[in-house]
């Protein structure tokens, strides 16, 4: 069975995106498989960042933006001016490059999205908690101090509060930019393996520009340069027989 | 060499020279208050309204101005609340362009600037219009009418700090503008705090705005109609007495509003420092 046939999650048509009158992708077209982990990359500004945000539409807070083409999350166009927006991004939770907790404690960091969607039971609330810091291996170290502000905990922990964050609206997808650049090689680490254990049940989507880390995440590999793309395919094939001279070239390590 | 280290020392003089003046002239206004005003206080200045011949030297004390003041400034910050934070808000999230969003601001900014006693003769202008005359209630439509742009810029300001990212993190995960705009609130909300106490000294100390629309008044307050007295009216008229023994009492009622500012500005150092415990810096 091939992934990238049946039923993609994300399904990108000849979309182009412009801010500010300046074109930052060009005609996209990508299938992003569903519950397999999809790498990004890139070298920097090229617009692996803002194809990202399109999907879960954080790209509508620019100013003059413009879109033309679709994408498609499972048949629904997402720019179609009658989806709900918060709903999209419940579904499409995204993770940034630098940890970003809000002012509040851990417990309440967790449970605000859940808050904000409308869930009031305080048993649920619990439970929720406690079982998505379970799934990014902070229930422990945390556990003590639910009530402590976000902001004392290390980097690390705070990337990892805020995948929690993000599960815990139950979302399908998960979107993560350059999610570990910031943090400590043992952090990244940790976050990485978390990565690979969720992909079972959620699309991940991931953008870098370190090789390295896209090979040890990647079942699908998506080279983007100067906002288009320039090859996509399965992990094993793309990194041992890329048929693109650029992807060649950037794989080798001549240029980006 | 020598002239780098004759630069550093050139500046450190500068430093040194610049902070001596700020704090000698904060320091020189209390200690002038405080040696002149102390012999004249008394308890019976907090406690009584003005008797007859008060302003003569007789007995009595400024109560009513006491009371005047913290009813007419307290007013004025609950009506400039209620209006001013709405206003940064949709200011901070703002569907209009941000060049109307900058003109707004640029015009707020000028507000600030106008003196108080121009908001008075305004307010005054329309009072005589409609033939009200000088009450509590029209000094505090003064004074949160000149409270107003301060304070909305200055919690927009504060709003303006908070970080890009923690807006982001609200979207991210489904909030609408509103209830990402709650959580900007929660991230200023001690700065938000300092900004109301900033106001209320500014408000509790102007004299030339409530001149002609709060009046004076020798009785407690006791009606918002009624024109009431205030702390800085109160000095300004025992200061231009021609009596040395009012002049001081003068000097005492500038001792009162100036324990009641540092008190709103000790409390709102604590109380943000209270709510600071959760901001992400």
């Amino acid at each position: 069975m091939d992934p990238l046939k049946d039923d993609p999650y994300f399904d990108i048509r000849n979309f182009s995106l412009s801010i500010n009158k300046s074109k930052i992708l060009k005609n996209i077209t990508v299938k992003i498989p569903q519950n397999r982990i999809t790498v990004i990359i890139g070298p920097s500004g090229c617009g692996k960042s803002t194809l990202l945000n399109s999907m879960n539409r954080l790209i509508d807070l620019s100013e003059d933006l413009e879109t033309s083409g679709s994408i498609l999350l499972k048949g629904y166009d997402i720019f179609d001016p009658m989806v709900d927006i918060t709903e999209l991004r419940r579904k499409v939770g995204s993770i940034s490059q630098t940890p970003n907790p809000l002012p509040m404690s851990i417990f309440d960091n967790v449970a605000y999205g859940l808050k904000i969607h409308g869930i009031q039971d305080k048993a649920i609330t619990m439970s929720t908690v406690e079982s998505c810091l379970n799934k990014v291996g902070l229930w422990e170290e945390v556990k003590m101090r639910l009530d402590a502000p976000a902001s004392t905990l290390s980097i690390g922990q705070q990337q990892r509060l805020c995948i929690a964050r993000a599960l815990a609206v139950e979302p399908e997808a998960l979107l993560c930019d350059e999610a570990t650049s910031a943090l400590d090689p043992i952090s990244a680490h940790q976050i990485e393996s978390e990565l690979l254990l969720l992909k079972n049940n959620y699309t991940i989507v991931f953008v870098t520009h370190i090789l390295r880390q896209a090979k040890r995440l990647a079942d699908y590999v998506v080279f983007v340069y100067l906002g288009e793309i320039v090859e996509y395919g399965p992990a094993d094939t793309f990194f041992t027989e890329p048929k693109d001279p650029r992807t060649k070239a950037y794989i080798e390590g001549t240029f980006g | 060499m020598k002239r780098k280290s004759m630069e550093e020392y050139f500046f450190k003089i500068l430093m040194v020279v610049s902070i001596l003046i700020v704090l000698g002239g904060i320091l020189s206004v209390i200690f002038t208050v405080v040696l002149k005003g102390v012999s004249a206080l008394s308890l019976s200045m907090l406690i009584e309204s003005p008797h007859g011949g008060y302003y003569l030297g007789g007995g009595g004390g400024i109560l009513n101005a006491i009371l005047g003041s913290l009813y007419l400034a307290c007013g004025a910050i609950i009506l400039s609340i209620t209006l001013s934070l709405p206003v940064a808000m949709s200011l901070h999230q703002s569907t209009m362009k941000s060049r109307y969003v900058e003109y707004i601001r640029t015009s707020l900014d000028i507000a600030c600037g106008i003196p108080t006693i121009i908001y008075g003769a305004v307010v005054f202008t329309i009072m005589v219009f409609i033939g009200a005359r000088s009450s509590l209630f029209w000094g505090m439509i003064t004074v949160a009418i000149f409270i107003l742009p301060i304070m909305i810029r200055s919690i927009d300001e504060i709003m303006l700090q908070t970080p890009k990212k923690i807006k982001i993190a609200a979207f991210a995960l489904g909030s609408t503008r509103t209830e990402m705009l709650s959580v900007v609130v929660k991230q200023s909300f001690p700065g938000i705090v300092t900004a109301i106490l900033l106001a209320f000294g500014r408000g509790i100390g102007d004299a030339a705005s409530i001149l002609f629309t709060a009046g004076y008044s020798d009785s407690l307050p006791t009606s918002l109609f009624e024109p009431v007295a205030t702390l800085p009216l109160a000095i300004l008229f025992q200061i231009s007495s021609p009596y040395p023994v009012v002049q001081q009492r003068a000097y005492a009622s500038g001792l009162i509003l100036l324990v009641i500012v540092l008190t709103a500005s000790i409390a709102s150092r604590v109380l943000s420092k209270k709510f600071m415990k959760y901001v992400v810096k």
